[in-house]
């Protein structure tokens, strides 16, 4: 069963961005985000949720598996760092493989950059910044034992489809209880390949 | 500094790039871990209050925020909290003070002497010729109290003036007079705490995941126990987006909602009668006046199901215990008073009151909106809430004050009634405390008009607020982290702000000023306070035996436990955080004086030019005038800019220009085009400069009790505009420049539409 991590509660998102702003803050990033908020139903409602880095376990960081330079580590404790700055060459091949669409790249420094669960804070037994400071607890940090001791009765999902390619993360969601559906479907549908209609 | 222009069209496919932070940029941002130090304060923003450690480095300079477990808020902060620490090094702050004769020239940096020396000149010239009154002083509620103490005792005693306000004006005041008329006590009757315990949660006008984020922990928190959660409001917020029932009510009609919610109850026999005979006076009024009511008439004024009313009234008045919760959406209204008032008579005629989990509440937007009037900022209050026009208490506190009873001024007017009185040169000379009327005031043209009269103008600020660029003297004053105080949160409790860094060279803080000045009026020796200990000390006994008491409350016990709620009459009290747990209110009595309640129109009448409502509030990002948000990068980037939400049913695509146009003017905003907000209503966030402010449009109609400006409901119509006016930069000294990184979203035509999820983007 999962360990310590962070599970992500869209019921409970504002869209406040204060897990952006306290990423920002965070001793990892030197002042950037590693968080963004994404909006599912822009227009009919506020809805809106929160996405970090899911650090994928099975397949072990698509980030990691294509990088050409090695950059990404992936510690023994399933932690996905980011990319090592004596390493990474900026060319981006992560951001492509990432079926969350995390990682970002700095320009300037020709460099990946994303959420590596706050391992400055974690490492010593703190959670990370944004879940610590999520005012509403969509982001929680802590065992799924937890979590449910908080709230009762609460399903989480740690697997999730690509077409036909199921990643099972080390970060999880929590899932309406009376839908339960494993693996709970990820991505957008492709539409379009090279200008041509594929749906 | 040579930075490279970050060029979006070299970026990698699909490759996310950063958008600069603003503020503090990315490639000056520190963290030095080795030496530094915590200290321990709160949040200076709203009236949540969250507890944060100030990170301190070794040269003594805050560099950052650390969360804090404190019990208000057990760690979590919003972004405003996050982002606070960055305002107290800003580059635009003001490190001395400005003066100029008149407002053609510009402003120049002079000594203190000559600053302080010119406006007591000008307050003595000014009083000598046309009397005392003819200078007014209008405070803040994001000061501490012990500085709200002292503006109201310098209006009265160095000033010997009537007109002293404050901001909070513009607040809660409407909330607190309904409880006063109701309870004799003014504040919330449960701590937060209290919402993990009840049954049904009723939360009106408040938009708590916006402007008070770090409760929402306790409304989800009610949510994961079963409690039902009713949130009444004319746009989906993200409280209202998970509610049971969401009551997208007309802007405007609340307290025709509240009544019938009391005829329901009355016509099922949901009242709590034996709870209603013992503890209340006035119900058989009340309860006439709510058979007027039917839910079929509500339906009809509010615009929604009359089966929706029933069925609100149903689940609260069933619930074995159910709190109501309100702010601004009820409060900012012509009838805001009454507003308050339905909602108290809805749960006391439940047995709502004085139990764990049963009662109410009125979340207070600023800081100190709760503590900024318990101690005689307000017109009409002296300190410990005692009524200026009472001979008893006007006594009283003249005995501490040590002057005679005859010196002691009368009543003044409210926030908006001043800027009245200063276009008709009634007054004459003005100081202005932390407070930013050309922006939060309504009806801007009148505002400015009314300060442009003004013979003379004094400021205290930190940043250089658009109302202090249009005065004569601006004093520069410390943030909330160079100097100690306290601030009472919406709960009532009273929490300490510490000291975490000395002020920069040429700041100096609130306190010293107004003694200054106090002295060189011939007051010197009633405002001999080194500092805000000795200034807590004379307000713990000029509150003692009052309602608002706060004679327990020491600097210490609040080190020690982390708040205490008043009333405490002595050290060994524990506090009061909830009240009426013995059945008695602070009437003499002891019981609910329940107030009959009348549904009138707003005061801007709808009509073929103008058939919408227009409402206005606030955005997460930014806090009350903007004067202090308005300069964070980071808050700045999350809402550069205001925009108009209308329904997809008016026609207009997101960004379109939409010019808005009321009785008083007319703007330009971008469309935000959601499905949230009702078809006959449109809202502006409120916190924005002309040419960009919602304030120009607003109308100056006041509560008659309270005398709360109606920002919440004016009539409005829109029609295609043509360009979209550019955020004006906020106002800088002379020789201060802002980040440049700050300021690049300002002039993004577009409307946040991602970054607040509203709107329609085009959609496949």
């Amino acid at each position: 069963m999962m360990g310590r991590t962070i599970f992500i509660d869209p019921g409970r998102c504002i869209g406040c961005q204060a897990c952006v702003s306290a990423c920002r803050e965070c001793d990892s990033h030197r002042g950037k985000s590693m968080i963004h908020l994404d909006y599912p139903d822009e227009g009919h409602s506020v809805a809106s949720l929160p996405t970090v880095c899911m650090h994928c376990e099975d397949p072990v960081a698509p980030c990691a598996e294509v990088c050409p330079a090695d950059a990404i580590l992936v510690t023994a404790d399933g932690v996905v760092q980011q990319a090592d700055t004596t390493r990474c060459i900026g060319c981006a091949n992560c951001v492509n493989a990432c079926p969350f669409g995390v990682p970002k790249i700095d320009l300037q420094a020709k460099l990946q950059m994303k959420c590596n669960l706050c391992y400055d804070r974690t490492a010593y037994g703190l959670a990370p910044m944004c879940a610590t400071v999520c005012p509403t607890g969509a982001l929680f940090y802590g065992t799924v034992e937890e979590l449910r001791a908080e709230r009762p009765g609460v399903q989480v999902a740690d697997s999730f489809t690509f077409g036909d390619v199921v990643v099972s993360t080390g970060v999880a969601m929590v899932v309406p209880a009376d839908k339960v559906q494993w693996p709970v479907p990820g991505g957008l549908p492709i539409v379009e390949v090279n200008g041509r209609t594929v749906r | 500094m040579n930075r490279l222009p970050l060029d979006p069209s070299l970026a990698p496919p699909g490759t996310r790039t950063f958008r600069d932070a603003g503020g503090i940029p990315a490639d000056q941002w520190r963290a030095d871990q080795d030496g530094e130090t915590l200290v321990p304060t709160h949040c200076c923003f709203c009236g949540v209050q969250c507890g944060m450690y100030l990170r301190v480095d070794k040269g003594g300079k805050v560099f950052g925020v650390e969360p804090r477990n404190h019990d208000i808020n057990r760690m979590r902060l919003c972004p405003k909290g996050i982002n606070a620490y960055q305002q107290i090094n800003h580059p635009d702050r003001l490190t001395a003070p400005l003066l100029r004769r008149s407002r053609d020239e510009p402003f120049r940096e002079v000594s203190w002497e000559e600053a302080l020396d010119h406006t007591a000149d000008e307050v003595r010239r000014i009083q000598a010729a046309h009397g005392n009154d003819a200078f007014g002083l209008l405070g803040g509620a994001s000061l501490f109290s012990e500085k709200t103490y002292l503006v109201g005792k310098f209006a009265r005693v160095a000033l010997k003036s009537r007109h002293v306000d404050y901001n909070g004006r513009l607040c809660m005041v409407s909330a607190a007079g309904a409880n006063k008329l109701a309870f004799g006590i003014d504040r919330a009757a449960n701590p937060f705490s209290d919402i993990l315990l009840t049954d049904c949660l009723l939360i009106a006008g408040s938009n708590v995941g916006e402007c008070f984020p770090v409760m929402t922990q306790y409304v989800w928190g009610a949510r994961d126990r079963g409690a039902s959660l009713i949130v009444v409001d004319p746009r989906e917020t993200a409280i209202a987006r998970t509610a049971d029932i969401h009551v997208a009510l007309k802007p405007g009609t609340d307290s025709a909602f509240f009544n019938a919610l009391l005829h329901v109850v009355i016509k099922e026999e949901l009242d709590d009668e034996a709870y209603v005979g013992a503890h209340t006076t006035g119900w058989e009024e009340v309860r006439d006046k709510a058979m007027e009511y039917p839910p079929e008439r509500a339906a009809e004024i509010c615009g929604v199901p009359a089966s929706q009313i029933v069925e609100v009234a149903r689940t609260f008045a069933r619930a074995p215990k159910a709190m109501a919760w309100h702010a601004r959406g009820i409060e900012h209204h012509s009838q805001g008073v009454e507003n308050c008032l339905s909602v108290i008579n809805l749960c006391a005629a439940t047995g709502n009151l004085g139990k764990p989990g049963a009662g109410y509440g009125t979340i207070t937007g600023q800081g100190n909106g709760q503590g900024g009037r318990e101690h005689g900022q307000k017109a009409d209050l002296l300190p410990g809430g005692r009524s200026i026009m009472n001979a008893e208490h006007r006594r009283q506190i003249c005995e501490i004050w040590g002057i005679e009873e005859s010196e002691l001024p009368p009543a003044g007017t409210s926030m908006m009634e001043m800027v009245h009185q200063m276009r008709r040169q009634e007054i004459r000379g003005l100081i202005g405390i932390c407070n930013n009327p050309f922006v939060s005031l309504p009806n801007y043209s009148t505002v400015k008009e009314g300060y442009d009269t003004l013979e003379f103008h004094a400021q205290f600020d930190f940043f250089l607020s658009e109302t202090a660029a249009n005065a004569h003297v601006v004093f520069p004053v410390t943030t909330w982290a160079e100097d100690e105080g306290v601030m009472a949160n919406a709960e009532a409790r009273v929490v300490k702000h510490n000291k975490a860094q000395e002020p920069p060279a040429g700041v100096r803080t609130d306190t010293w000023v107004i003694c200054q000045l106090a002295q060189r009026l011939g007051a010197g020796d009633k405002f001999a306070f080194a500092g805000s200990r000795e200034v807590f000390d004379e307000l713990r006994r000029a509150s003692a035996g009052t309602v608002n008491d706060y004679y327990g409350i020491t600097y210490q016990r609040l080190e020690e436990t982390g708040g205490i709620a008043w009333p405490c009459p002595s050290t060994d009290h524990p506090g009061t955080p909830r009240l009426f747990e013995d059945g008695r209110t602070a009437h003499p009595d002891g019981r609910i004086h329940m107030q009959v309640v009348e549904w009138h129109p707003p005061v801007d009448p709808y009509d073929d030019e103008h058939p919408l409502s227009l409402t206005t509030g606030r955005t997460v990002a930014h806090f009350l005038s903007g004067n202090q948000t308005r300069r964070l990068g980071a808050l700045v980037e999350q809402t550069p800019r205001p925009w108009v939400e209308i329904h997809p049913s008016h026609g207009f695509r997101n960004g379109d220009p939409v010019r808005v146009v009321t009785r008083r003017g007319s703007e330009v905003f971008p469309a935000l085009v959601t499905e949230a907000i009702r078809p006959d209503t449109v809202f502006i966030p409120y916190h924005w400069p002309v040419p960009t402010a919602a304030n120009a449009l607003t109308i100056d109609a006041l509560d008659p009790r309270s005398k709360i400006p109606e920002y919440k409901v004016c009539a409005c119509r829109i029609e295609p505009g043509d360009r979209i006016a550019e955020v004006p930069a906020p106002p800088t000294a002379p020789g201060h420049v802002a980040y440049p990184a700050a300021q690049v979203s300002r002039t993004d035509p577009l409307p946040p539409t991602s970054p607040q999820g509203r709107g329609t983007a085009e959609r496949g």
